[in-house]
């Protein structure tokens, strides 16, 4: 019985690292939120409607937000030399008193929201549009911010 | 009649299912946010689903069962570079079960700005009539 007691019979985990557990527990729960996430990669959430996605090619920045159910004549678009600001409000209009809502998950509400652009834009020549819900911003990167390839004279 | 403030707008992840049946297509499945209401006339379903149009949309109805379904088009073109990605977009899916009091022939849809009202009008109870009795 004592030697039952030494290897590890009940009572013997006070004497062990007590955050074994705790760090078992933590283990699994990372893998379990891996792969609730699909792995695949982690955005960025800014926590702030709208949601955005910032991409580029050579010449334009292009920023894309999902606006669905607000027209395009009621956004409010407006660009500074690096920065974009978006604002707006979702109306979802309200039935007359005869409606009975089953399930309400569309929510309403203004926004708005600036978001910096990694370098300097043409404020001239700045287009949006509005399609589907989706709405894109065409930025013309100004001269200073497009790459100029530089060739290495040789000596 | 009290006047409400507009409160700000939150932002929501989607939410994003792992579809019981294979998709045909490479991507995530998204389950769209509806709003569902009724009247006396007509049970209203109202569903976003930006980036989708009307060719990509599928409505389905089988044994009682609306199945929504939509391909969102792909957004950037292939020379762009990533920047930052706040939001995916992939398939819209979502199922519903429709109790028999729906007139499955009169179902309209329309969809503006990436948001789709199904209106699904109720069958009309049977108007009473009075028979009369033919007297032989």
């Amino acid at each position: 019985m004592l030697w039952r007691h030494i290897t590890g019979g009940p009572g013997w985990e006070l004497t062990r690292n007590p955050f074994d557990e705790l760090e078992r527990i933590r283990r699994e729960m990372d893998v379990l939120r891996e792969g609730l996430s699909g792995g695949q990669w982690r955005e960025a959430f800014a926590g702030v409607f709208p949601l955005m996605n910032v991409t580029e090619d050579n010449n334009n920045y292009y920023v894309r937000a999902e606006l669905p159910g607000i027209p395009s004549n009621q956004l409010d678009i407006s660009v500074t030399g690096d920065t974009l600001s978006v604002s707006g409000e979702k109306v979802v209009p309200s039935e007359d008193e005869n409606a009975k809502y089953h399930r309400r998950e569309r929510d309403a509400g203004s926004f708005s929201r600036v978001i910096s652009l990694p370098g300097q834009v043409d404020t001239d020549k700045v287009a949006a549009t509005s399609e589907n819900g989706i709405l894109t911003v065409t930025l013309p990167k100004a001269e200073s911010t497009k790459p100029k390839q530089i060739t290495v004279k040789a000596a | 009649m009290t006047t409400n403030e507009s409160k700000s707008l939150q932002a929501r992840e989607k939410s994003e299912v792992s579809s019981s049946t294979e998709q045909t297509r490479p991507g995530p499945v998204f389950t769209p946010t509806v709003d569902i209401f009724e009247t006396p006339e007509n049970l209203t379903l109202v569903a976003d689903l930006p980036g989708v149009t009307a060719d990509d949309l599928n409505i389905d109805l089988k044994e009682n069962i609306l199945t929504l379904s939509g391909e969102a088009a792909q957004e950037a073109g292939n020379d762009e570079q990533d920047i930052l990605r706040e939001y995916r977009t992939g398939t819209y899916l979502r199922e519903f079960t429709l109790s028999e009091m729906i007139d499955q022939q009169g179902i309209e849809a329309n969809l503006k700005d990436g948001v789709l009202t199904l209106t699904l009008p109720k069958v009309k109870a049977a108007t009473p009539r009075k028979i009369t009795v033919k007297t032989a």
